[in-house]
């Protein structure tokens, strides 16, 4: 036992320290942002505790530092379990054991995809939409509520996730990559697909605001508008129809600032020649 | 404006800058953004209604991928002190709001464009392990992003409220009427990259289900989420039941851990 207690003592772990200062990093994860590698620079930023602690300086140190300086893409928040599993990794390594530079890079790139699935529909396609509405719905009354309502809530979702996840990835470690393989991922990939498609239906429908006011009838003083008809139908059967049309020019690869502009000259179109309001 | 005024409102608009490219604590978002501004002008009350309309005509604008929404950080900082400034209306924030964020998309993607140049020093200071100097290149990354909505701020809080005014009755009202008739369609644009995103054909029907249930009742959009949860908690219940049952496979443990918490 005495031995395995010296062994303790010459290894080189990650406290509770390290993972509060990545913690904090991680806030800042997206600053670096580019076009050519993402958030490479960001990723490497908040690593930079556990690798200081990990590595002397040398030349471990200064691979641990490249390493983690290439392309690197996923949902801000959903960053934080696959830092956690590249700290428990990196950890291995410093002591000696079986992980090399190129696993530590293959994990990053295998969770990156799955996390992005989720964290998309999930985080930005119902939480903050659900929130956001809920806080501006408030706000245009006028009550201070609306605000805070949403800055707080959201905040608090994801500081939490953050933490809980972080801690989550250290501890599991490379055990994560069986995690994903089994059923778990799955299913939390399609329970998000599920609620952020249910909410984006709801989105499109109620939160995009088309209006034909072309007259169709006027009888007695009473007018009936082309919205008038398409909304006895269906109320935003309009909105529906861009929005898979949209979709689908996607899918195509049109550039979405190029639908964006077009949207905007159709408006103006539209009010010019009044056949939108 | 005084200038303890103008000082903060730099400090919102750096703050919102950094705020739009994390995408983190949502300080980018003009339901906080605006009554910020409006807190430190004065007039508190129009930056949280202004918020609150921008704040529903941006709901489905999101940074998807490598995929650039419109910014809002640029957009709310500036309609915010032009609307209270001039005294003028709601729907002239949101005419204002429009070209800002669309211009303010452009300065974000040059910005991002110009780190590419950061990530290169950044590559020779890894290389030697010079870690400080790293991390001083990712802080002034953020320190370009704050500038980008702090530098068009300045400029119109230096012009002179009649100019910006002036500026603001010169735009044809066929145009801001427009633009806003635009602002209106525009969210589709990010409805549709995020169901791109999610393209499992069976699962679509969740797409119209949701859709049918917000054009005929009067579901608000935190009953849409509730009701999309418990869809989704039904679905995987019923989906991953079925197969067990027949081949009978004891290995019931992953029935419940369909959450994180254990």
């Amino acid at each position: 036992m005495l031995s395995k207690q010296e062994i303790n003592k010459r290894k080189k772990t990650i406290t509770n320290k390290e993972l509060t200062n990545m913690y904090i990093r991680s806030w800042f994860l997206l600053g670096s942002f580019n076009f050519e590698r993402v958030q490479n620079m960001g990723f490497c930023f908040v690593m930079i505790p556990a690798i200081r602690k990990l590595y002397a300086a040398g030349k471990e140190r200064n691979e641990a530092l490249e390493r983690h300086m290439e392309w690197f893409n996923t949902h801000p928040w959903l960053t934080a379990p696959i830092l956690g599993v590249a700290t428990a990794m990196e950890e291995e390594k410093a002591n000696g054991g079986d992980v090399d530079g190129t696993a530590i890079a293959a994990m990053k790139i295998g969770l990156m995809g799955p996390l992005a699935g989720i964290g998309d529909p999930l985080f930005w396609g119902t939480v903050r939409p659900v929130l956001a509405a809920l806080g501006a719905g408030i706000a245009m009354t006028g009550s201070v509520l609306g605000p805070l309502i949403f800055f707080i809530s959201i905040n608090i979702i994801r500081l939490a996730c953050k933490w809980y996840l972080l801690r989550y990835g250290y501890l599991k470690g490379n055990e994560i990559i069986q995690d994903m393989a089994g059923d778990r991922i799955k299913k939390l990939t399609r329970g998000a697909a599920i609620t952020g498609l249910f909410t984006m239906g709801a989105l499109v429908s109620k939160w995009t605001t088309i209006d034909v006011p072309i007259v169709v009838t006027k009888i007695k003083g009473k007018t009936t508008t082309v919205q008038n008809i398409l909304d006895s139908v269906m109320p935003g059967m309009l909105a529906l129809v861009l929005t898979l049309f949209v979709s689908w020019l996607l899918k195509k690869g049109v550039n979405p600032l190029l639908i964006i502009i077009f949207i905007f000259g159709i408006g103006i179109l539209g009010k010019w020649w009044g056949f939108l309001k | 404006m005084n200038t303890g005024q103008m000082f903060l409102i730099l400090l919102i608009a750096g703050v919102a800058g950094i705020g739009s490219v994390l995408d983190e604590g949502q300080m980018h978002r003009p339901l906080v953004v605006c009554p910020l501004i409006g807190l430190v002008l004065g007039n508190l009350k129009m930056g949280i209604i202004l918020g609150g309309n921008l704040e529903m005509m941006a709901l489905g604008w999101m940074n998807v991928g490598l995929a650039m929404a419109p910014d809002t950080a640029l957009a709310a900082v500036i309609s915010t002190i032009v609307v209270i400034n001039t005294h003028s209306s709601i729907g002239d924030g949101i005419a204002l709001a429009v070209p800002l964020a669309a211009a303010g998309q452009v300065l974000t993607i040059f910005v991002r464009t110009i780190v590419v140049f950061l990530i290169h020093r950044g590559d020779i200071f890894a290389k030697k392990g010079q870690y400080r100097v790293l991390e001083s290149m990712h802080i002034f990354a953020m320190f370009l992003q704050a500038l980008r909505v702090m530098i068009p701020t300045a400029g119109v809080m230096f012009l002179n409220t009649k100019v910006v005014e002036q500026l603001l009755s010169e735009i044809p009202k066929v145009i801001s009427d427009g633009l806003q008739i635009g602002g209106g369609i525009i969210v589709v644009v990010g409805y549709a990259m995020v169901i791109n995103i999610m393209d499992v054909p069976e699962l679509k029907p969740f797409f119209y289900l949701g859709f049918l249930f917000a054009a005929f009742t009067k579901f608000n959009l935190v009953g849409i989420g509730g009701l999309g949860l418990i869809f989704a908690i039904l679905y995987l219940q019923l989906e991953y039941r079925e197969p067990k049952k027949k081949i009978k496979i004891s290995n019931s443990d992953d029935l419940d851990d369909d959450d994180l918490d254990d």
